[in-house]
Order: C-alpha cells, then structure tokens, then sequence
C-alpha cells in the first residue's frame, strides 16, 4: 500500500509542477523516476518516450500508465495515471466554476481581448516546431500544407485525415519505397 | 443525452489525437466548436490560454474545461457542470489507458517493426497539417476582430500575434510571459 503512496504523490507531483504540457513534463518524469527512485532504467526511459510519443492521448498520461504498468501492472497504471491527471483537473476545474463569474467582467474581456491573438500565436509556433522535428522539407511539405487545407477549407474530420495518413504511410513503407 | 455525446467525443479525440497536446487542438476544436456547438472559437481560445497558464497537459487542461462548460452552457447546475467534467476528462484519459497497457503487456516487440514505422512515418507529416489548420481555424473574427468591425482592436490583435510568434519562435521569451504581456496590451489598448 505504501508504494502506490509513493507512487500517487511522485505523480502528482509531475502534474502539479510542469507548466507548458507534456515535453516538459519529460525531464521532471526522468528525474523522479529514473534518478530519485531508480524504478525504470535510463535505457528504457528513452524507449518509453519514444513509445509515447508515437501513440495517441496526452503525452504525459501515456508515460505515466506505461511506467505504472512496468512498475505494478493494472494497479500501478491506474494510480499513476490518476496521480497525474489529477492537479489539472482540479485546478482548471476550479477555473471554470471561477471564470464563469468574472468572463463578462470589463477588466477580464479587455484583458482576454489582448490573450487571443497571442495564443493563436503560440499554436503556430509549434506548428513550425514540428515541422523541423518531423522533417518536413520542400519536396513533402505538401502533406501537411494539404491536409491543413483540407480541414480548414473542406471542413475534413482531422479523425479522417490521421486514418488516412497511417494507411498511406503504411502502404508506402510496405510497397512503394522498396521498389524505388 | 450530453455525458454519452460527451463520452463518445472525447474517446475518440483521445484515440486518434496523435503529437501530443497541440496535435490534439485541432481534433478538440473540430468536434467541440465546429460540430457540437458546445463552445464558441473565442471560448476555445480562452481554454487554451488558461491551459497555457496552468500547470499540467493541454489535453486534459482542455477536457476538463469543455467537460464543465458544456454541461453549464447546456443549462445543467454546478455538481451535473462538475460530471461532464469528470465525463469528458475520463473519456479522454481511456483509449491511453487501454493502449498503453496493451503495449506494454504485448505489443512492445511489434513496434520497431517496419510496419508499425511505417504507419507511423505517415502519421508525422499530417499531424503538423493539423496542427496548421488548428492555427489557421483559430485566425478567426472572434479572436482578431475585423478591419470593418473594429480596426482598432483588429490591428492591436494583427501586432500582438506577430509580437508573439517573434517573441516565442526567435526570440525564446517564455509563453507565460507572452500571454501576461498581451493580456497588459489588451487592458491598456483594448478596454
């Protein structure tokens, strides 16, 4: 019982403490795990990142079920993934009951007047991010250009885009590329 | 019935959201804006900068604030606004849940394979088109305003997402501080 203790309050912890979204919560969920409790090796700590990334959902909530898993199975995964869905929860929880108060307030629209811009900015800015990470060059940026069309301008389900994109990149890796 | 729809939509955004947080902006804000009505783009803005503000994922930051806001703009009282939260913020944890556990039980092996890269070699162009139409969705007249309406504020609003995209991209200010900025500009220019 102890060490699921241990476990929520390591992980809510990681929720609690990271601003800014999954990959910074990345280096705080190392340190905790990797250095303080020597629960995962820092080999497999790298392959669980990988891991998570490339499956869907939060970035965070994913790596923490994967090491809950490894740690104590089914258990472990439960409580670990509650410990860190737990402090944004509450928080924005709190907020929303808070905001609903104050969003006609004059001050507050004035304010959010000045955010909105500013943050269809910061959505931008890891749009470009990505690209590099992705490696999005000249020859295959007609990918994202198009399925970003797509959806802006046909109203496409991005749920349809992503199916199709995985069954393309698979029908390419399989077939189309090793017979270049 | 809202919690099912609720349930339903944020399961799904939860299994195909791929690239992390932002990438799932785009999903979020097609099925919650676009389609079920449940909050307008400047609502979906404000969420996005209180998550940006506020310690832990986007994802659930979002979850957990449209989960509440649904069921309160739906007419439902304080402890019914608090279930969609706990709805939509479940729905999205789930499909995670269950992936990752099935990975790590038995799939762990398969996904090196070339298959599996190859799916998902496929899957990382895409999801930076999505997060360009989540950008693109957001340049809206509700978040800028326009020339017609107010060319003032539509102005303020053009300078201050360059400002940002500068300040963030070239010049590494941190988001935080952006957003408290733009939030002094918008006091002081467009009271």
């Amino acid at each position: 019982m102890n060490l699921y203790l241990t476990f929520f309050k390591t992980f809510f912890k990681i929720g609690l403490f990271t601003l800014g979204g999954g990959y910074a919560m990345i280096p705080i969920i190392e340190k905790e795990v990797v250095d303080n409790y020597n629960w995962i090796k820092r080999e497999d700590f790298i392959d669980i990142i990988a891991i998570a990334q490339s499956c869907p959902g939060v970035l965070a909530i994913n790596m923490s079920v994967f090491i809950g898993y490894r740690l104590k199975k089914l258990p472990g995964a439960l409580v670990t993934c509650l410990a860190t869905a737990l402090p944004s929860f509450i928080i924005i929880l709190l907020i929303a009951m808070f905001f609903h108060q104050f969003e006609h307030n004059k001050v507050v629209e004035a304010m959010f007047r000045g955010i909105r811009p500013a943050v269809v900015a910061l959505i931008a800015v890891p749009t470009f991010k990505l690209a590099k990470s992705a490696n999005v060059t000249l020859n295959n940026c007609w990918i994202p250009i198009g399925c970003a069309l797509a959806i802006y301008l046909m109203g496409i389900s991005p749920i349809l885009i992503i199916l199709l994109a995985g069954i393309c990149g698979y029908v390419y890796g399989q077939y189309i590329k090793p017979t270049e | 019935m809202l919690y099912l729809k609720l349930f339903i939509t944020f399961f799904q955004i939860g299994l195909f959201g791929f690239g992390g947080g932002y990438g799932m902006l785009s999903l979020i804000q097609t099925e919650v804006v676009h389609n079920h009505h449940w909050l307008t783009t400047a609502e979906f803005t404000d969420i996005v900068a209180i998550s940006q503000m506020t310690p832990g994922p986007v994802g659930i930051n979002s979850a957990t604030y449209c989960g509440y806001t649904a069921a309160h703009n739906a007419g439902y009282g304080e402890g019914m606004s608090v279930l969609g939260s706990v709805t939509a913020t479940t729905a999205l944890v789930l499909p995670s849940l269950i992936l990752m556990i099935l990975i790590a039980k038995m799939f762990l092996k398969y996904m090196s394979t070339t298959p599996v890269q190859s799916v998902l070699s496929g899957l990382r162009p895409a999801v930076v088109g999505l997060l360009g139409a989540a950008t693109l969705l957001l340049l809206s007249k509700e978040n800028f305003s326009t020339p017609d309406i107010n060319p003032w504020q539509f102005g303020i609003s053009c300078f201050l997402f360059i400002a940002t995209f500068i300040g963030t991209y070239f010049m590494k200010i941190n988001p935080i501080k952006m957003i408290v900025y733009a939030a002094f500009a918008g006091l002081v220019l467009l009271y």
